[in-house]
């Protein structure tokens, strides 16, 4: 086992982005403010009140529509339209820079970017379609970023001010962290993603940064099974766990602390599917029975950042961060853990047969 | 003024420059590294019969040192000027230019950057190793390859066109003797290492030349060296510091994982930069594969679109070494008639 960066780093090098400095439009997520309520609105908070930048959450903006596109619903044309009239809203709002926050929205701006450039018909078509349908003109955008892409760039800034790292407080040792990057991150286009494809460098960046150590394990890259199909169609979701369970026995023997995503799916179903195969199998893949926690980058930068747990919603996710809290030396009050707001309690969640709590 | 000027000191440069030189030519060889022998100098053996390359070199060596061939070493050329009266002006590091009547290029090729195919993991796990290196290994030492971990090599893959035949790396074009070297490198390690399983995974085996088939058929029924028609996908490393691949079976098109101890790619060739400058300072027509285009493959395969100026080895593409050495003795050919 031995560090990601030592001898990869000249590998990571050779893709980097241009990931704006100021001003964004935020193009929010149809389905994380569900699976991690207080991640974008931790989002948005590390970008205005700790780091000081502008960032434009816009009310009209929509869903992409890309989980019916990669479901054969939704026609191209009328995604890029969709996508046509976001950059109509961000140019209306006087920005040029898009912080897209899903992993598969973001592969899809992407996508209809690149398709624009090649066929540029495509685009006059695109244009034309808005118009008819809401007499709106749009720009394109300068540059476009994964919020995970923002939070890397600015991860230095963050661990300076940060609270706590990533270090075992009992054995004085870097948590040892595996990251799972969404795989429409960098697959499709590896140079719109920070180390590119193979070895992406956007989550590994952080969890160094912030004083953890990531270890590299055999099917790192080896897709988390959210694949649209394989969960839509519920005859196909064998084929999403099997290949979630892949990865979890691959990254078994590391005994990694937490695993970092930085896509809806992903986080979802690798917390998800933790329980299911547990309650099928009987198994979890830690060494005490309590199951690895999976956070998005907001929720880890929030812990570091010294963000009640509770407020960052990790009490939501199905495998409970109790013992990473313990291990970072997070303070945390168990009996707040299920409350709302104002302090009233919430109704508590079901204890699984097999995993602890 | 010189005769010839050759830019490239490899074994295609150094049989032209002699065979020029015994014709009674003044010629004059101009080297970009420090030593002379090109590629050749870095390999162990040379295939079909294993003879060891450094003869090949010495052999070279000692004839340029008969004959009193000039030869500067540390020379790199930066431009080749075409003059109104058809012989040629070459700049070079060294601040002086050379005239000449007729210049030979012959800077040969260099090893595709194995990093380029990230998936595969070179540079980034120790036991990911390329076929140049595995010869720079044996040219040191013929003992038994040692893993960097010193464990046993129980199982050894061997990839085949690395950086060739692939549209992704930007290389459509075959390099002709990656098959031939793993089969080679495939029965070295099992005559050093008995006990390793060895699997070679290919697109198509292009055993083109004499006794190539020969070595083929010999590393099946005598060493047992399993040849796997696949393509890898992916290597990733285990705890244990073995290396995981993921590949396809074409022939029973089924995806399939395999474990082994070390991972060796079958590097191809691409053009020199240096011969991109050549080509651009002279206006030299390049073939799609960036290496110079013959002005005509059947009949003049050693002239180019540049009159007087002539190719030598492997700098039109992809060659063997005794390929090399046939396309060399026929830009002797070439240019004794263009001087006559």
């Amino acid at each position: 086992m031995k560090p990601i960066d030592s001898e990869t780093k000249h590998t990571w090098n050779v893709y980097q982005k241009d990931i704006a400095n100021d001003n964004f439009y935020y193009a929010r997520s149809c389905i994380r403010q569900n699976f991690f309520p207080a991640s974008e609105h931790m989002f948005l908070h590390i970008l205005r009140n700790v780091l000081g930048k502008h960032v434009y959450d816009d009310p009209n903006h929509t869903t992409c529509t890309g989980i019916g596109y990669h479901s054969d619903i939704v026609p191209f044309e009328t995604i890029q339209t969709v996508v046509a009239r976001h950059f109509s809203l961000m140019t209306e709002a006087g920005l040029e820079n898009i912080a897209i926050s899903c992993v598969t929205s973001f592969g899809i701006y992407t996508e209809i970017l690149d398709t624009w450039h090649h066929f540029p018909e495509q685009l006059e078509q695109t244009r034309e379609f808005l118009y008819k349908a809401t007499k709106r003109e749009f720009n394109l955008p300068k540059t476009i970023a994964h919020t995970s892409d923002i939070i890397y760039k600015f991860r230095h800034e963050i661990a300076e001010k940060s609270t706590y790292s990533l270090v075992n407080i009992e054995t004085g040792n870097p948590l040892q962290a595996v990251e799972h990057i969404g795989c429409h991150y960098a697959k499709m286009f590896p140079n719109k993603g920070i180390g590119g494809a193979e070895f992406p460098q956007v989550l590994s960046g952080m969890i160094q940064a912030w004083g953890g150590n990531v270890v590299d394990y055999p099917e790192r890259r080896h897709c988390c099974g959210f694949g649209f199909r394989n969960y839509l169609v519920q005859a196909n979701r064998g084929y999403s766990i099997s290949n979630t369970q892949k990865k979890l026995e691959s990254m078994k023997p590391y005994n990694p602390d937490f695993i970092l995503t930085n896509c809806p799916g992903c986080a979802m179903f690798i917390d998800k599917w933790q329980y299911t195969i547990s309650e099928m199998e009987g198994k979890t893949y830690d060494a005490h029975g309590y199951g690895i926690p999976v956070l998005t980058y907001e929720e880890l930068a929030g812990l570091v950042l010294g963000i009640n747990p509770w407020d960052l919603g990790l009490q939501i996710h199905q495998i409970q961060s109790d013992r990473l809290l313990q291990k970072i030396g997070i303070p945390y009050d168990s009996t707040m853990k299920y409350t709302d707001s104002k302090g009233n309690a919430l109704p508590k969640p079901n204890v699984p047969t097999y995993i602890l709590q | 003024m010189i005769d010839v000027i050759i830019i490239g000191a490899g074994i295609a440069g150094i049989d032209t420059a002699c065979n020029l030189h015994d014709a009674g030519y003044d010629v004059l060889v101009l080297e970009k590294e420090k030593s002379m022998g090109g590629n050749v100098q870095h390999w162990s053996t040379l295939f079909p019969s294993k003879r060891n390359a450094h003869e090949v070199i010495s052999y070279y060596t000692e004839q340029v040192r008969k004959r009193g061939i000039t030869m500067y070493l540390n020379t790199f050329v930066n431009s080749i000027k075409k003059q109104d009266d058809g012989s040629f002006e070459i700049h070079t590091s060294r601040e002086v230019s050379f005239k000449c009547k007729s210049v030979i290029i012959a800077t040969g090729y260099s090893l595709f950057n194995a990093q380029r195919k990230e998936e595969y993991g070179y540079g980034i796990y120790s036991h990911v190793l390329t076929s140049a290196d595995l010869e720079k290994h044996w040219q040191k030492q013929s003992a038994e390859f040692v893993s960097p971990t010193q464990k046993p090599l129980n199982k050894v893959a061997f990839i085949h066109c690395v950086g060739s035949r692939d549209e992704k790396s930007g290389n459509h074009y075959c390099s002709k003797v990656c098959c031939v070297t793993a089969v080679k490198q495939a029965i070295t390690l099992k005559q050093q290492s008995p006990h390793t399983q060895v699997f070679c995974f290919y697109m198509d085996l292009r055993m083109y030349g004499p006794g190539f088939e020969e070595m083929y058929r010999e590393a099946q029924e005598k060493w047992g060296i399993q040849f796997i028609r696949g393509r890898l996908s992916e290597v990733a490393e285990h705890i244990d510091g073995s290396l995981q691949l993921k590949a396809e079976d074409t022939l029973s098109a089924r995806p399939f994982k395999i474990s082994v101890d070390m991972l060796v790619l079958m590097v191809g060739m691409e053009s020199q930069k240096s011969t991109a400058m050549f080509a651009e300072s002279c206006n030299i027509t390049c073939a799609s594969n960036r290496f110079i285009q013959p002005l005509d493959h059947h009949l003049q395969p050693n002239a180019t679109n540049v009159e007087g100026l002539f190719t030598a080895g492997a700098c039109i593409g992809p060659l063997s070494v005794f390929d090399t050495l046939n396309h060399s003795k026929s830009a002797t050919l070439a240019v004794t008639s263009y001087l006559k």
